[in-house]
């Protein structure tokens, strides 16, 4: 079941191999949903989701797609996922589903899931590459919500909607740092993380 | 003049790198050196022209709840709205497929500089993002919707060139390596969008 190839598949992508540090897939949604915990965890999840049963549907039929039609066979399993996704995000969740907006639907085209597709679902038995898609989802969320709770911390003072900061911290002359919320930052917050992961393992460093 | 208006706004305000964020793996990946950067930037703006009036009209007549109404009065209580997305995504697959086609026939000089950006649209989501959004803003006719496009391609154009302006200076400067490569580039987008929203509240 977890012989060492499929548990480098589920582990390597959580950060020697994370797509978006490493990779650098997947940015358009890392920054966008971002400014606060709760949409970004419930992106997080949806991406796992989509991700690994794409991956085992991909993999399933992967024998019988032929290669010239590929990225449309594709593009139908994820659309098809990622419309359930959605639908069931307003059937229970309607307020994030309307913070989400449009990046519910953007992650058909969010490159990790084509990457991992292409990469991996395309060669590999259905098992290894649900674990793939798990791993890469997993990745990918864990960058998310350090995103998210950096820049909620510092934006609102708040984690998940909970007061963080305590009031006394105000009353001495703190404020809430209002860039922070702002679009631009999530770029600068995710080049430090990059920063400090290629700070730790050297071998990621350009030159 | 409401179209003006909207193309200004699409152009700097709602900038579809600097405030959605969208179409940023090709943004960083294909932003080294002006030229291609050029190249790709005007096949996001011609994919988003051409495909924004039909997503639009196909959202009209064909999506909406109600929309099949001009078929039949039968069809009035059909609601596809739910459809949305895989219709938007065979749109802009099949229309870059059929723009790849044309060009290479009409311009061969242009596909030789577009070549390989083309069939990577389809997966660009500035594209899709544009439909979406198209989708939210509800325009009033397809003519908008098509200033919408230019505005949105347009603005895509203008980040990624000033971002590979200047990422070719960056050769010359000394960075930590760590923030070598892609961690500088985020920065250096962070501060262009900081830049981009003193262009925040513009009216004409």
């Amino acid at each position: 079941m977890l012989s060492k190839k499929n548990k480098e598949a589920l582990f390597n992508p959580l950060s020697k191999d994370n797509p978006v540090l490493v990779q650098i897939l997947g940015i358009c949604s890392t920054l966008a949903v971002t400014a606060s915990m709760e949409p970004a965890i419930v992106m997080g999840i949806s991406v796992i989701a989509v991700m690994a049963l794409s991956n085992v549907i991909i993999s399933f039929i992967r024998k019988s797609i032929p290669t010239t039609i590929r990225i449309i066979v594709q593009l139908v399993v994820v659309a098809a996922l990622v419309i359930i996704v959605q639908q069931f995000l307003i059937a229970f969740d309607y307020d994030v589903s309307k913070q989400l907006s449009v990046f519910i639907g953007l992650i058909i085209t969010n490159c990790i899931l084509m990457g991992r597709l292409e990469a991996f679902a395309l060669n590999n038995r259905p098992w290894p590459s649900f674990l793939d898609g798990i791993g890469n989802g997993l990745g990918y969320t864990i960058i998310l919500v350090i995103v998210a709770a950096v820049r909620e911390l510092f934006g609102s003072g708040t984690l998940m909607g909970f007061q963080v900061i305590p009031q006394w911290c105000y009353d001495h002359g703190y404020e809430n740092n209002g860039l922070m919320i702002l679009p631009p930052m999530a770029l600068i917050t995710v080049a430090c993380i990059i920063w400090v992961h290629r700070a730790r393992n050297p071998e990621l460093m350009e030159n | 003049m409401e179209e003006l208006n909207l193309f200004v706004k699409s152009i700097f305000i709602d900038n579809m790198i600097f405030s959605y964020f969208l179409g940023m793996c090709s943004f960083l990946a294909v932003s080294k050196n002006v030229k291609t950067a050029f190249g790709l930037g005007l096949a996001v703006t011609f994919m988003l022209v051409v495909t924004m009036p039909i997503n639009f009209l196909l959202d009209k007549y064909v999506l909406q709840p109600g929309a099949l109404a001009w078929l039949s009065p039968a069809l009035a209580s059909v609601d596809l709205s739910f459809l949305g997305l895989i219709m938007f995504i065979a749109v802009i697959a099949s229309a870059t497929q059929l723009v790849e086609m044309a060009v290479e026939k009409f311009s061969p000089a242009l596909y030789a500089s577009l070549g390989i950006f083309l069939p990577l649209i389809a997966v660009n989501c500035a594209i899709l993002g544009g439909a979406l959004f198209m989708q939210q803003k509800d325009f009033p006719g397809a003519l908008t919707a098509t200033v919408y496009g230019a505005g949105s391609g347009i603005g895509w154009l203008l980040a990624i060139v000033g971002l590979a302006a200047i990422r070719e200076k960056l050769a010359y400067s000394n960075v930590p390596r760590p923030l070598r490569g892609i961690g500088i580039t985020f920065i250096i987008t962070g501060l262009m969008g900081i830049a981009f929203m003193s262009f925040m509240g513009i009216k004409l």
